[in-house]
């Protein structure tokens, strides 16, 4: 692959210095050779979880790089376990619950702190941001804790309120550089124009932000459906299990046995809808995160 | 349709300063009027509290009789057209034009009827399923201008609608909106700092300086009759001349030389006829060349021509005058807000700049001289302290 890639790059090299000056700049044969290193030291963990996802008994020990005897056995017995369905059922609640509020909540502070006129808006934006740099091992003591005092413990929301502390300061910081670009004139054109405040917020200024939005709903959506400290510490049964905590609580035949297969099928299947969303999105999510950035 | 009526509207912001004092204004029903003045002088904080952008410190704001200083934008029935147009880019010509109407709840028919019947106006029938973004910056403004005449608002708000347009779009434009607006004679505010729009658009004109109206007036009462000097040296391009000159019995005294005052100059004067400075304002076209029109009355004398520039139907001839540099507070804040204030030929010393307006017949040249006639019927004179007009009841 490599030395292909350095054959498609040499008559682009030639070529580029006959071009005049001014042309687009070709992209040079080494920089292929990288590219292509890093793609592959990215995606070969990937490939190697697939790879044991396949195998079963003996063949798991083994190192081969292609599955001597592939079988979607452990597919089937992961989704056979109710455990694991449960836990699936549940990540996709608290992940959808926490980005929805963290969405609705965030464009609501991030449009304040974006457009009112108030003192102090910076330091507020400053706390909400180091928020971000506590490490979370600081609150899951304490959670634990408070959460089993007031019933909150081994419960799905006792999960999405501690998340949105993360989702929260992340949707505000995108949303803020989001709202500040666009021009404060088409709000007022909009209340001249007969909106009250909200209907000028939500018919001009969300539609103009869709694409921060996007990428804000899909971060956090990851980020919560990755979430495995907050979500080990704070339950205890399957009722409450997200899917990361029930495949480190699977369990193999024998107590000496590693259930590397069944665990990797449930790596992959996890990962699959995070995939289908970056792959769909991920033009708006790179246009997210550098808004602001430069003036379009 | 409605008139609208300004009472001791005031704007304070917070730290004490203040963009609008205590304006009185009255716009008539179907009245076209102009806010124009130099940049920062309140005029567009005035339109955007008529729109209910801005709150009114202190005043009323009165439209069709009734007080709407705590009014929402939305109550009161009013449209406006933004400087840099404000087009929704998320929607198409359609629905820019009709989302006041659709926000309104009228039935969907009657809204594409209407917005329909605008597009036709204004040219827009071919464009109205596209993007702001798809659209020229003459088309965009059309739109924008589209979105207020859907509604058949009680008065249209305009701020510096077209001074994003290019040079040559810009006249084009003037005439249409003046069109538009005469067809539809609606109410009109509208704020520009261009005093060519302020001359031709407006069935008045309020000029205004640092927050205060300076005088409301037609355009041409504007251009004969300033009250002060400010407006005098803000209307007319090229501005009027302003030179020292003092007042004795029956004459003036000018840079230039002395001459009677003219009878009906001398029955507006005001003051007790003893000898005292003022300050003398001649408009370029009351000069002219005295080889061209030889039996022109008036004033005679020769001015050495520094500068002269052609503009094919006329000429601007530059000249300095000895003695005749004049300072007020007025001039050079109009000085500034050109951005004039730093050149060196802007009376340096005590030499004043001149400019006359001359036949394109005439022969002056940089560094020779012409033989000037200026017109004293029309000279304007004001107060050196204060710069109000000592002509004008």
């Amino acid at each position: 692959m490599e030395a292909a890639s350095v054959e498609q790059a040499r008559p682009a090299a030639k070529k580029r210095r006959k071009t005049a000056v001014g042309a687009e700049p070709t992209t040079p044969w080494w920089l292929w050779i990288v590219v292509t290193a890093i793609v592959i030291f990215c995606l070969v963990p990937f490939y190697w979880l697939v790879n044991i996802s396949l195998k079963t008994g003996a063949d798991l020990s083994g190192s081969d790089i292609i599955p001597p005897n592939p079988t979607l056995d452990n597919y089937q017995s992961i989704f056979e376990s109710s455990s694991f369905t449960r836990a699936l059922a549940n990540s996709a609640i608290v992940s959808l619950v926490t980005t929805f509020l963290g969405i609705v909540v965030g464009a609501f502070a991030a449009y304040a702190l974006a457009r009112l006129k108030m003192s102090g808006k910076a330091i507020l934006l400053g706390i909400v941001l180091s928020i971000t740099t506590f490490p979370q091992i600081a609150i899951a003591a304490p959670l634990f804790r408070l959460w089993s005092d007031i019933g909150l413990y081994n419960t799905l929301i006792g999960l999405v309120i501690p998340y949105l502390t993360f989702a929260l300061p992340l949707s505000i910081y995108i949303l803020v550089s989001f709202f500040r670009e666009i021009p404060r004139d088409l709000e007022e054109a909009a209340l001249v124009d007969g909106a009250t405040y909200f209907q000028a917020f939500r018919k001009v200024v969300v539609p103009l932000a869709a694409p921060g939005l996007a990428t804000t709903a899909i971060l956090t959506f990851i980020a919560a459906w990755n979430e495995f400290l907050l979500a080990t510490t704070l339950t205890t049964s399957p009722n409450a299990r997200t899917t990361p905590v029930a495949i480190s609580q699977f369990t193999g035949s024998s107590q000496f046995e590693v259930p590397l297969g069944t665990q990797s099928a449930a790596s992959v299947v996890i990962s699959i809808p995070l995939i289908i969303l970056v792959l769909l999105f991920q033009k708006r999510i790179v246009a997210g995160l550098t808004a602001g950035a430069v003036k379009g | 349709m409605a008139e609208i009526l300004l009472r001791q509207m005031t704007k304070r912001y917070p730290d004490g300063t203040e963009a609008v004092k205590k304006v009185d204004l009255d716009i008539g029903d179907g009245e076209f009027m102009i806010l124009v003045g130099p940049s920062g002088c309140g005029k567009s904080t005035a339109l955007r509290m008529i729109a209910g952008l801005e709150e009114i410190s202190d005043g009323d704001l009165l439209i069709d009789g009734e007080r709407v200083n705590e009014l929402a934008p939305r109550d009161r029935d009013i449209a406006m057209v933004f400087q840099n147009y404000a087009l929704y880019p998320h929607m198409t010509v359609r629905d820019n034009m009709g989302f006041a109407l659709k926000l309104a709840k009228d039935d969907p028919a009657d809204i594409n009827r209407r917005v329909e019947e605008a597009a036709r106006i204004l040219d827009l029938e071919k464009h109205l399923d596209r993007k702001p973004a798809n659209l020229s910056g003459g088309q965009r403004q059309r739109v924008a201008m589209g979105r207020a005449i859907v509604r058949s608002p009680k008065a249209f708000l305009m701020d510096e609608p077209l001074s994003n347009l290019d040079a040559k779009l810009r006249v084009q434009m003037r005439t249409e909106v003046s069109r538009i607006q005469q067809r539809l004679e609606t109410t009109t505010v509208y704020v520009t700092h261009d005093q060519v729009e302020a001359m031709t658009l407006g069935d008045r004109v309020a000029v205004m300086r640092s927050g205060i109206i300076q005088q409301v007036d037609t355009p041409r009462n504007l251009y004969e009759r300033p009250e002060n000097l400010f407006v005098a040296g803000f209307i007319g391009s090229p501005s009027m001349n302003f030179v020292g000159a003092r007042l004795e019995g029956d004459t003036i005294k000018l840079p230039f030389g002395e001459t009677p005052l003219p009878d009906e100059l001398r029955g507006r004067l005001k003051g007790d006829g003893k000898a005292r400075d003022v300050i003398a304002g001649m408009r370029p076209e009351h000069f002219e060349d005295a080889t061209v029109e030889p039996d022109r009355p008036g004033l005679k004398f020769t001015a050495p021509i520094s500068v002269v520039e052609s503009m094919g139907s006329e000429l601007y001839a530059y000249f300095d005058v000895e003695h005749g540099h004049v300072e007020s507070s007025d001039l050079t804040e109009l000085a500034a807000d050109s951005g004039m204030e730093d050149l060196p030929q802007h009376g340096s010393g005590d030499t004043q700049q001149v400019v006359a307006r001359l036949s394109a017949a005439s022969d002056a040249r940089p560094g020779g001289s012409v033989n000037m006639v200026l017109d004293t019927t029309h000279l304007q004179l004001f107060d050196p302290s204060g710069g109000k007009s000592m002509t004008v009841e």
